[in-house]
């Protein structure tokens, strides 16, 4: 088997030097009645070329040729073939955590950029090395609010992502939080009006997207007030990490959990994917995830470690501020090398062309009669409309033009239906967002 | 500035520290930043352009981001290989970290996980467009059940941490479904620190219990133990000190008699791979690392996937959604699970991930077998080797880890963590230094079975160099690694004055 | 090396009483087990203590210790040199880097403790276990 490299002379040399007759011998420990008689019942071993023909296959069963314009957290966007070129190295790619640092400067180097980058998008002063992606950052965010305030309660707007909340929900319930979920304005951002203070007094956090799943981008000056007021924390979740190239970071949060998918990494069909926490000094020891931390040698040369590793599992064990071990460390690698490229200008640009295409679709798409747009707040890249019938039936209809349409938020907000969160990116063609705003037109002509 | 290179000599001979070479003197990528500069370029825009502060509003937009990086394409290509070429990596060659299970990461899993038509799909898209997206998920789903013996399975968490905490929660749904959720979980004091993190998350309370004279499970405590108010325990098989449960049916049997179930840590299953199944052997439910037995990359500390494999009656509690199989024969995502404890992570998981454990398994086939037996050989042929040298607090047979402790070597003043150093200045990786807990000193050897005959040659010469002198000359160990660009680190100033970002107008030494 | 007015517990603190208040540390043997102290972890002023109940912890780069109160009774101060300079604790263990003062419960409760003679002897009895 060409991944294993021992012929089987050296096998029978290596079971002498053992002193054992067979590699049986090795497994006794297995009482009997444990140990299989037979081979295990898995598909016939494939060479190299078949491995590529079956999984060519299954590519082939998905959506190859058809334009998307669902958003709705994870997001299209370009990436240069310098960042794989780069991430197939063998010594990132199969590099193992850096905890003997003298062996991974590479590793740790590039953590302590990624952290750095995460400050300056962010405004925020600290940041960790990643957690898994979007929905557990703001999950591990809301119970750093939790143990820095000592209060149980977060008030979740019902703006943000329904996974997301969905994750914290099924974390937060066995930990006796309780969360009160806010409404929100036909302006599509937080009820400000709905912040009750007895709630306020008793809540860790505030807990906002933004821009949030409707696409629109929330007040975060005000309601940082609204929660330091009361002594709540602001907890910031962002989905689509590209609107920081124009958009108002959010600096006046207390804690920001971000998902780096879009920085260069494949949609994937759902990951792996980068989250990261960003928040103040004052809260680093409350932060879960590893850091990389600057110091120096023996000589004086700079070199980066893992650092207060004190806050972790493998020291701390039940009192670690997580269980959070793995992390999504080469998707991090991908997102520093993808900011790195991109750049100060790049990035800006980038997110102009979002917001540009963005305003052309939704000016496309409010011209088709009993299609108008729903939330009057800004919103960078994605913009809900309301269409006079189903939006599943509408894209029902779509798919057969080749064309994934708007996510359908009545499959989350029961309130919501026949309203379609329509997201498009820098790499949406023109052409193609003429041509889904002809197609949906031709469907709404169609009698019901 | 000027760099000296320092000669200075070790049993190998003189040699020279590499510090001149430019590629060794790499910065920061803000160092190298200068306005005007730029990695990419995007393709003009075909609509009209846009004014931020127009269409936003002005309170709504921001400045410039400071600091910033600002490079050309051949900087970040330099850079970051220059970065790459301080790492050892498991294309270099062995790191016999247990637990870890660092094996060869096949290429072509990086290659398929490419593929446009994978790569490219998006979570939400309807399943007519995602068969085959589905059908990976599905199949790999009957692959690690007939690998683990276990019923069901979900593929959504990330890590095994997350695995873990899956497991506990649909434990806790379980028990609650029938009453009484209970209180603690009981875990072995050899257990990885994860284990217990997992359980204060799940809402339980952490109860350890001690290993006995042969690092197992004491079955008397456990039956001590096992009040009514213990919903689990959570059990590594093999332990951490890479021998099998020996007991591990009357383990299952005196849990089950009080109405707890047994929950296994799947992280050693490098050494049980076809050999046997924790489904036989009374497991309720566990999860995998498919980051360690299962050849998907490390990536320098992620991304990993932890699915969670358990028994029919604990089916109603996976996590949301499942991926079924319909009657006409197509996929899909089912969401209609009324007694699913919830979700553990946005959409499906770590679908990038679990493709590549799919073509692992897809490349082994039934042969997956011979992969554990290489693992479990190589660990027998090492430990044989390093017997007469090394401390083994517990002789017992081991499987495809073996766990030493540096005992003999502390008589001359030189620990663990020492040896681990110096193994640097052979070529290796250290091994796993002070864990398990139960070994004061420990060394934690996993070869697995991706190691040449060779290799284990080399790393078992290299061991026995290091015992050598550890006795002559305890201060070169000590000292150790002499032979890396950088020294060993100053990690108490790392943790007192943290630094944890570039700032303009600091710099710190090359 | 131990002050002979203070007491010692063992899990290595130590108090000096001083009329109703104590000021309490950790012993020069606790400093050397630790290794080098990078962050300490204080209750706040006004915390009601009680006797062998953790109140806080010290941290060196890999391991994490809980300090137990020797004693009962109220925090009334905590040494904010230790914020910037933790490692004073492994300098000065018993004079520039005491934890704690409190206002004590029972002014007399720490006489049953070990004196220094006491203390002594113990730590050169757990010192023989390390090198068995």
């Amino acid at each position: 088997m060409r991944y294993l490299p021992k012929s089987p002379s050296e096998r029978r040399e290596m079971l002498d030097a053992i002193g054992a007759q067979s590699v049986n011998e090795l497994f006794e420990s297995i009482p009997e009645k444990f140990r299989l008689r037979a081979p295990l019942a898995l598909p016939a071993a494939l060479s190299e070329p078949e491995i590529i023909q079956y999984f060519q296959a299954r590519a082939a069963e998905n959506s190859k040729g058809y334009t998307s314009f669902l958003g709705a957290g994870v997001y299209s966007h370009v990436r240069s073939v310098v960042t794989d070129a780069l991430v197939q190295r063998g010594e990132f790619l199969t590099s193992y955590t850096p905890y003997q640092a003298e062996f991974a400067q590479g590793t740790l180097t590039a953590i302590f950029e990624f952290q750095t980058l995460m400050c300056q998008l962010t405004g925020q002063e600290v940041a960790n090395a990643s957690m898994y992606d979007g929905s557990t950052a703001l999950t591990e965010a809301v119970l750093m609010a939790e143990r820095i305030t000592g209060r149980h309660r977060v008030l979740v707007a019902r703006s943000v992502h329904p996974e997301y909340r969905h994750v914290l929900q099924t974390y937060a319930k066995n930990l006796g939080i309780q969360i009160e979920e806010i409404g929100y304005t036909e302006s599509g951002q937080l009820d400000r009006a709905a912040l009750k203070k007895e709630s306020l007094e008793q809540a860790a956090a505030i807990v906002v997207q933004s821009p949030n799943f409707f696409g629109v981008i929330e007040e975060l000056p005000a309601l940082a007030e609204a929660a330091h007021a009361s002594g709540a924390l602001l907890v910031t979740g962002i989905a689509e990490a590209v609107s920081l190239g124009i958009v108002r970071p959010p600096a006046e949060a207390d804690i920001v959990a971000m998902e780096g998918q879009s920085f260069g990494i494949s949609p994937s069909y759902g990951g792996p994917y980068v989250g990261v926490i960003a928040t103040r000094d004052k809260f680093v020891r409350q932060m879960p995830g590893r850091l990389a931390g600057q110091t120096t040698d023996a000589e004086g040369r700079r070199g980066f470690v893992l650092t207060l590793a004190t806050r972790e599992q493998h020291i701390r064990r039940e009192k670690a501020t997580s269980n959070i071990c793995t992390n999504e460390a080469l998707f991090a690698l991908v997102a520093t090398i993808h900011l790195s490229l991109l750049g100060k200008e790049g990035l800006r640009e980038q997110a102009l062309q979002n917001l540009a295409k963005a305003r052309f679709a939704q000016g496309e798409l409010e011209k088709i009669p009993g299609v108008r747009r729903v939330f009057s707040g800004p919103s960078f890249n994605e913009f809900v409309l309301e269409f006079p019938r189903s939006v599943k039936m509408v894209n029902q209809d779509l798919l057969r033009e080749k064309i994934i349409g708007p996510f359908a938020l009545g499959t989350h907000y029961p309130e919501l239906t026949k309203r379609a969160l329509v997201c498009v990116t820098e790499t949406t063609p023109r052409a193609e967002i003429e041509r889904l705003a002809a197609a949906i037109r031709k469907i709404l002509e169609r009698p019901v | 500035m000027s760099y000296k290179s320092t000669e200075i000599e070790s049993p190998v001979g003189k040699i020279l520290k590499a510090r001149e070479h430019v590629s060794q003197n790499e910065g920061l990528i803000f160092e190298k930043s200068a306005p005007g500069k730029r990695g990419m370029e995007l393709p003009p825009l075909d609509v009209p352009t846009v004014d931020a502060s127009e269409a936003l509003g002005k309170e709504f937009t921001r400045d410039a981001i400071e600091g910033f990086p600002e490079v050309s394409e051949i900087e970040v290509i330099r850079h970051f290989t220059r970065l790459s070429t301080w790492n050892y990596a498991i294309d270099l060659g062995m790191y016999p970290l247990g637990s870890c299970t660092m094996k060869y990461n096949p290429r072509v899993n990086e290659f398929v996980a490419r593929l446009d038509g994978l790569a490219t799909e998006h979570p939400e898209q309807p399943a007519e467009v995602s068969q085959g997206c589905l059908r990976i998920l599905y199949d790999l789903q009957k692959c690690l059940l007939s690998i683990t013996g276990m019923d069901a399975a979900t593929l959504q968490p990330v890590a095994g941490a997350q695995g873990e905490l899956t497991g506990l929660l649909m434990i806790r749904a379980y028990l609650q479904s029938r009453g009484n959720a209970r209180k603690t979980v009981l875990i072995p004091d050899s257990a990885h620190g994860t284990n217990p993190a997992s359980v204060v998350i799940a809402g339980y309370e952490v109860k350890n219990i001690k290993s006995n004279a042969r690092g197992q499970i004491d079955t008397d405590h456990l039956r001590e133990f096992c009040t009514d108010d213990v919903a689990a325990l959570m059990l590594t098989n093999p332990s951490t000190l890479g021998v099998f449960e020996e007991r591990i049916a009357e383990i299952a049997a005196i849990l089950h008699e009080r109405g707890a179930l047994l929950y296994m840590d799947g992280a050693n299953m490098n050494a049980l791979a076809g050999v046997t199944r924790p489904g036989d052997f009374g497991v309720d439910v566990m999860h995998l690392n498919l980051h360690k037995t299962f050849s998907t990359p490390h990536g320098g500390g992620g991304p990993g996937a932890g699915p969670v494999l358990v028994k029919k009656f604990l089916e109603p509690f996976l996590p949301v959604p499942v991926v079924v199989q319909k009657e006409d024969g197509k996929f899909a995502l089912d969401h209609n699970r009324p007694q699913s404890i919830g979700r553990v992570r946005a959409y499906c998981g770590n679908f990038g991930v679990l493709l590549r454990a799919l073509a692992y398994i897809l490349a082994y086939g039934p042969g997956i077998r011979q992969a554990t037996e290489d693992a479990v050989l190589n660990s027998n042929y090492i430990r044989k080797n390093l017997e007469g040298v090394f401390d083994l607090p517990y002789n017992l047979p081991s499987m495809h880890e073996v766990v030493f402790s540096d005992a003999r070597q502390k008589k001359h003043g030189v620990n663990t963590m020492d040896i681990a150093k110096r193994l640097i200045d052979y070529g290796f990786h250290p091994y796993t230094t002070a864990f398990p807990l139960i070994v004061p000193g420990a060394m934690m050897i996993e070869p697995t079975e991706s190691e040449s005959r060779e290799e284990c040659d080399f790393f078992i010469e290299a061991m026995r160099s290091i015992a050598a002198e550890a006795e002559t000359n305890p201060e070169l160990v000590k000292t150790a690694p002499h032979s890396t660009r950088i020294g060993r680190l100053d990690e108490v100033a790392a943790a007192r004055k943290p630094i944890l970002r570039w700032k303009p107008e600091e710099g710190g030494s090359r | 090396m131990y002050p002979k007015d203070y007491r010692y517990t063992k899990e290595h603190e130590w108090i000096k009483v001083d009329g109703a208040n104590g000021t309490i540390g950790i012993t020069d043997y606790a400093q050397h087990e630790l290794g080098d102290v990078v962050f300490v972890e204080m209750p706040k002023v006004g915390t009601q203590l009680k006797t062998r109940e953790p109140f806080g912890t010290i941290e060196s780069v890999k391991a994490v210790s809980e300090i137990f109160s020797p004693v009962a009774g109220e925090v009334i101060e905590t040494n904010s040199a230790l914020a910037d300079a933790p490692e004073l604790i492994n300098k000065d263990p018993h004079g520039g880097a005491w934890l704690i003062k409190v206002r004590l419960a029972d002014p007399k409760e720490a006489a049953a403790l070990m004196d220094a003679a006491a203390y002594e002897t113990y730590i050169a009895g757990k010192a023989k276990e390390h090198s068995a």
